[in-house]
């Protein structure tokens, strides 16, 4: 089902005129009440008037994860705070978070993009969707949730944890539609299983699953185990949360984005230049109606492809291949973003340990896992068994807390870890071969 | 009536302690005592050594964390309940033994025991008024 027809299948010479007609007004918009942008429109001497067509964006600046932390956290809000009615962030150490707000109009569109991305989906208002994405700052959670309601659909409010019970209101509410990570979806399987349910033979259809990398044969692996279809959706808090795109049920070939919302690039990394039609090169995206943080050209260090050939489901919107890496060294865990750079400060900050580290991602069954090997110093060794293993512990405390990921800390011999060219090996991803 | 010990932190994979016997060996250092503690993923090796600046400077070299641990090393009388008066006194006065272990030689009819205190000068002072002897540093790493 298509839930707007008029903005999802508008012929693409309209579609591009409203793009224009919302990219020239988000310009004036910026450089009216963003310091910050207008600033950077004066240095190239860029007036809002100078865009007079969609290629022109390319006139406008970037905008990189690092211009949020420098103006933590609400200096490149757009509106004044009383016409903020939502506050979300992702994941950073102290002072380090991205933070994000949303006007009410914000929060109605974005309702209205998950509504259009359930419906993509297959959803439809009969349907009840178990939203085991996490509640609170993470946008997964409340956005699902609204999303459903406006589809008007039926919401369970799971959140994310407590997977046995998971598994039993899954059961015993028969839901028909679960949205989570897809490493969590066949964490609940396996937990299904052990208390002897099967969630093949659940009302559950369809699962709406993002906010991690995942492949094509962990969609398999998915679609055969739960006996459902398995979308894939996208969406990062900077532009608005997930919904910014979805696939199609019809196709399942490439996401469909939501372009009367958010004007698409595929750049070159390295020299920040617009790429050819169809090769794969770095997203970025402007946010066209976003009025509590709108963005110019923000930079998602995600690689992926456009293609904007019409779709058989009906859709005229450009579709974004499954993003198939990143053009940095972020890495995503259980849904959460993290920076090597976030652990350094980390143990700088647990009793000024050098930052002397590697961090080794895993997958075990079907959960992501990161083991933090430190070196250790002088300064912080003992000979007691019991204050390393505090120190560990202590470590290990501060990641969760700051990052809200579980890591394990493992203390090495100085040296221990592997260099290259004097520089150390900060991450060893171990998930890729089977990617 | 204190002595230096050599603490040293090791992965726990192969090779590593023959690492740090093949340092001393070279460096001329002989093992006067150790222990070893071990976790699943480390360990820390104890030793009391016949030259200590040296075996740290050369372990330190070789790549290795260590780290001076301040202990006591006791004069224990070698028969029965020799072991346990003495423990008996420490625990009266609420000293804590983080842990110990046995030297190799013995003193006259006395066995050696290297103790770490968590509060060393009490336990110093304690045994003193019991008229146990202690072994000072300088003699254990020559004994």
């Amino acid at each position: 089902m298509i839930f707007d027809v008029e903005h999802e299948t508008m012929p693409r010479e309209e579609l591009e005129k409203l793009q224009l007609l919302r990219l020239q007004n988000v310009v004036a918009r910026v450089y009216e009440n963003v310091p910050f942008y207008r600033k950077k429109l004066d240095e190239r001497g860029v007036k809002p008037e100078h865009i007079q067509k969609l290629s022109d964006v390319a006139l406008l600046p970037f905008t990189e994860k690092q211009d949020l932390r420098n103006h933590y956290p609400f200096g490149m809000f757009a509106v004044s705070r009383e016409n903020i009615v939502r506050i979300h962030s992702s994941s950073g150490t102290t002072g380090k978070a991205t933070v994000v707000g949303y006007t009410k109009r914000d929060i109605k569109n974005w309702g209205l993009m998950i509504a259009r991305s359930l419906a993509a989906a297959g959803a439809t208002t009969g349907d009840f969707v178990h939203n085991a994405y996490g509640y609170g700052l993470f946008t997964g959670g409340l956005g699902i949730h609204n999303g459903v309601e406006e589809l008007g659909a039926t919401v369970i409010p799971i959140s994310g944890g407590g997977t046995r019970r998971q598994a039993m209101l899954l059961r015993d509410f028969g839901a028909t539609v679960l949205t989570c990570t897809p490493s969590y979806a066949l964490h609940l399987y396996d937990a299904a299983k052990e208390m002897g349910i099967d969630i093949k033979e659940l009302p559950l259809r369809i699962g709406i699953f993002g906010a991690e990398p995942w492949t094509d044969s962990m969609r398999n692996d998915i679609e055969n185990k739960l006996g459902i279809t398995a979308i894939d959706i996208y969406g990062l808090s900077e532009i608005m949360g997930p919904g910014v795109a979805i696939e199609c049920a019809r196709v399942k070939k490439g996401l469909h984005i939501q372009e009367d919302h958010f004007l698409a690039e595929i750049i070159d990394p390295e020299t920040g230049d617009p790429m050819p039609a169809g090769e794969v090169g770095e997203l970025v995206f402007t946010t066209l109606t976003k009025e509590g943080i709108p963005l110019l050209r923000y930079r998602t260090r995600d690689l992926s492809r456009l293609n904007t050939a019409p779709c058989r489901c009906g859709r005229t919107t450009a579709r974004m291949e499954r993003v198939t890496g990143r053009s940095d060294d972020m890495l995503i865990i259980r849904g959460v973003n993290v920076f090597p750079s976030q652990i350094e400060t980390i143990l700088l900050e647990t009793d000024g340990l050098t930052p002397h580290y590697q961090l080794i991602v895993n997958r075990q069954g079907t959960l992501d896992t990161l083991e933090v090997r430190v070196e250790i110093d002088e300064a912080v060794f003992s000979d007691q068994i019991k204050n390393l293993q505090r120190l560990e512990t202590k470590i290990e405390k501060n990641i969760k807390e700051f990052l809200g990921v579980t890591a394990k800390v493992k203390l090495v011999e100085p040296k221990g870890i592997e260099r290259s060219e004097g520089k150390a090996k900060r991450i060893i991803d171990m998930r890729k071969p089977q990617a | 009536m204190k002595a230096d010990q050599l603490s040293i932190f090791l992965e726990n994979r192969a090779g590593r302690l023959a690492e740090v016997t093949r340092i001393l060996s070279e460096s001329g250092v002989n093992i006067r005592a150790l222990s070893l503690a071990d976790t699943s993923d480390f360990g820390i090796l104890r030793l009391i050594v016949s030259d200590f600046d040296k075996a740290k400077d050369n372990l330190k070299a070789g790549g290795f964390t260590v780290g001076r641990t301040t202990v006591v090393a006791v004069e224990v009388p070698d028969h029965p309940g020799g072991l346990h008066s003495i423990l008996e006194m420490l625990r009266n006065a609420k000293i804590n033994v983080e842990y110990m272990y046995a030297f190799v030689q013995q003193s006259g009819s006395h066995a050696v025991i290297i103790f770490r205190f968590d509060r060393t000068d009490q336990a110093i002072e304690l045994l003193q008024q019991h008229g146990i002897n202690m072994i000072p540093g300088d003699k254990l790493y020559k004994m």
